[in-house]
């Protein structure tokens, strides 16, 4: 494919720090939004002629709205803590994907139009005209942020580069300025209710056809339920689930966990999407409208639980959010965690003996875990502290004899992003995503090299597409990615009977 | 916009053909020269397949639909993604769909 060429960085033993090249890949953008798709989203669909104005005019309503934005913009002391714990940074050696950088392209605008120096004497503070220039700027440089927030982990204030790349996007998107990849997939959830755009029809194919391989490969009736009213639980999960390797194995894997422990269970073909791709556009009305299209569908479905699949962000959006944006769910059994997650259904099964596993299923590989941004930084499981981190890697030790993890500084709350969240997981970025998989893929090489580590399980669809491509990039098989609950799956002692 | 013999057809920005119905054999032929792939009987059963899923579902199939439909036709040993990325190395979702004039799979994929 019609890729341009960049050059290749070199798998070190050791990440480390490079010297700073100004511009380096300035060059990036990914493709802009139409019309059809800005539109349904509710933005200009081009560039609007009074842009400068109105994107002001929307920065002042951010700024009121969301205080944090403008703590971090007035806080940041640069003190240079996070310079080096960018993984864009450290793939593109581009000063302005140093964290503090990226939040200097805005910084310098809000100075100028927001506080009283940068008003009369603007080149003393270091404040900026927003100008078309800084506007192109912003667009390149706020889609080389995968708002994976590991830079706010070392910043001795919290600030958030997130935020401010979130709040970038949806001042852009408010004057007509787009993403096609983020915005052409929150329209097809609006309309289908799906980022694939999966129809019902296809659907119902696509499970019936599992339901047949699994039939096939383990001789048990393992359902894979769509639309059954009065189930006890909504399964709500990546649409990429039904579509792609190595995801397909983990949704087999949750089949199976619900066939073994009894428990009703259904996909809805309105909400089958745990994506929500309004977070990362900073689009507070359009994370609301795809969060309401679960409670849509637990209520016609007349559901007790709602359960989320293996989805970084989603899970972020759901323990962080769900609730404010479509609750209250009063509707559902308070005796379950709202919503919970697919690790803690399995995990609190594990630990009441109601699942059993043979971990010599998993004989054939080794494996290493890669905490997902979103789920490490952003979430909670388990109720227990530090159990997003714990409950995921639990359930990895009951179901396979080897398994090593990867580098303390690369692991749990320090995690490197795959390269490819926070919507930035397009083919027009791949420049930007195969250099930003740099660290996560050095640490990854040295658990391969020292302990010999064949797999590298993870609970997020964008980390397993973006790992599918970074692996045979960098010299890894494609199939060494895999999902947790597909080790699930190959453990589980199942029972031949119906339960 | 793609120029094949003597013909445009209007496509994206990624060269995705703009409308299903435009598409012809030749047009195939042509986007797969362009990504050095010379077609083959193998490559094209997974373009003709590609094309019934789609007219029947709207949308391509899932890449287990795919691999179970290529194993039932060509045998179990090419029913896999591993065959899949052989024929299309910037994998069988993307780059056969595209030579099909499929749209391009949207989504965490």
């Amino acid at each position: 494919m019609a890729v341009k060429e960049f050059e290749k960085p070199t798998l070190k033993d050791y990440t480390s720090i490079p010297s700073v090249e100004k511009d380096a890949t300035s060059h990036l953008a990914p493709f802009k939004s139409k019309e059809e798709f800005q539109s349904s989203l509710g933005y200009p669909g081009e560039l609007v002629d009074n842009w400068q104005e109105i994107a002001l005019d929307k920065m002042g309503d951010l700024l009121k709205k969301y205080r944090s934005l403008r703590v971090y913009l007035d806080s940041c002391m640069q003190c240079g803590a996070c310079t080096d714990k960018c993984h864009y940074y450290l793939g593109t050696k581009d000063p302005n994907n140093m964290p503090v950088g990226r939040q200097n392209l805005m910084r310098g605008v809000y100075r100028r139009y927001f506080t009283l120096p940068g008003k009369y004497l603007p080149k003393l503070v270091g404040a900026v005209d927003f100008t078309k220039e800084v506007l192109d700027e912003w667009y390149s440089y706020y889609h080389q942020c995968s708002q994976c927030r590991r830079c706010a982990v070392f910043c001795p204030i919290g600030i958030d580069t997130a935020e401010i790349s979130m709040a970038a996007r949806e001042i852009m998107d408010s004057v007509g300025v787009g993403q096609k990849y983020c915005n052409e997939i929150i329209g097809k959830v609006h309309k289908i209710g799906n980022n694939l755009g999966l129809p019902e029809p296809a659907l119902a194919n696509t499970l019936e056809g599992l339901e047949e391989d699994v039939k096939d490969e383990i001789n048990i009736d393992v359902k894979f339920p769509l639309d059954v009213k009065d189930s006890d639980v909504l399964l709500i999960t990546p649409s990429a689930d039904f579509f792609a390797e190595p995801h397909v194995d983990g949704l087999i894997g949750y089949a199976k966990v619900f066939h073994q422990a009894g428990i009703s269970w259904t996909l809805s073909s309105h909400a089958s999407e745990a994506a929500n791709f309004g977070m990362f556009i900073g689009s507070y009305d359009n994370m609301r409208k795809l969060a309401l299209r679960i409670r849509e569908a637990a209520l016609e479905l007349n559901v007790k639980r709602i359960i989320f699949g293996e989805c970084g962000h989603a899970w972020r959006v759901a323990y962080s959010f769900l609730n404010t944006l479509a609750g209250p769910f009063d509707f559902l059994d308070s005796r379950y965690p709202v919503p919970q997650h697919i690790c803690e259904l399995t995990y609190d099964l594990m630990n009441r003996n109601v699942l059993k596993f043979d971990k010599s299923a998993n004989d054939d590989m080794t494996l290493t875990y890669h905490d997902s941004c979103n789920v490490a930084r952003a979430s909670n499981m388990g109720d227990i502290l530090g159990g997003q981190f714990s409950v995921p890697r639990d359930i990895i030790k009951a179901t396979v004899n080897n398994f090593y993890d990867m580098e303390e500084e690369s692991i749990k709350e320090k995690t490197y992003c795959c390269g490819g969240g926070g919507g930035l997981l397009t083919d027009d970025l791949i420049e930007l995503r195969m250099k930003g998989a740099l660290p996560r893929m050095e640490a990854l090489k040295r658990v391969v090299d020292d302990h010999g580590v064949t797999h590298m399980a993870a609970i997020c669809a964008i980390c397993k597409s973006q790992f599918s491509k970074a692996f045979q990039y960098y010299g890894f098989e494609l199939d060494q990615i895999i999902s947790l609950h597909q080790l699930v799956g190959n453990a589980l002692i199942m029972n031949k009977k119906e339960l | 916009m793609l120029e094949v013999n003597g013909k445009s057809f209007e496509t994206d920005e990624e060269g995705y053909l703009a409308n299903l119905s435009d598409w012809e054999e030749g047009l195939a032929t042509a986007m797969a020269e362009a990504d050095d792939i010379e077609l083959g009987p193998d490559h094209w059963e997974i373009i003709n397949f590609l094309r019934e899923y789609y007219e029947e579902y709207q949308i391509a199939p899932a890449v287990r639909v795919l691999t179970k439909a290529v194993g039932k036709k060509l045998g179990k040993d090419k029913g896999n993604s591993k065959y899949l990325y052989e024929l299309f190395p910037y994998g069988p979702g993307k780059q056969a769909c595209k030579f099909a004039g499929l749209p391009k799979p949207t989504g965490c994929v």
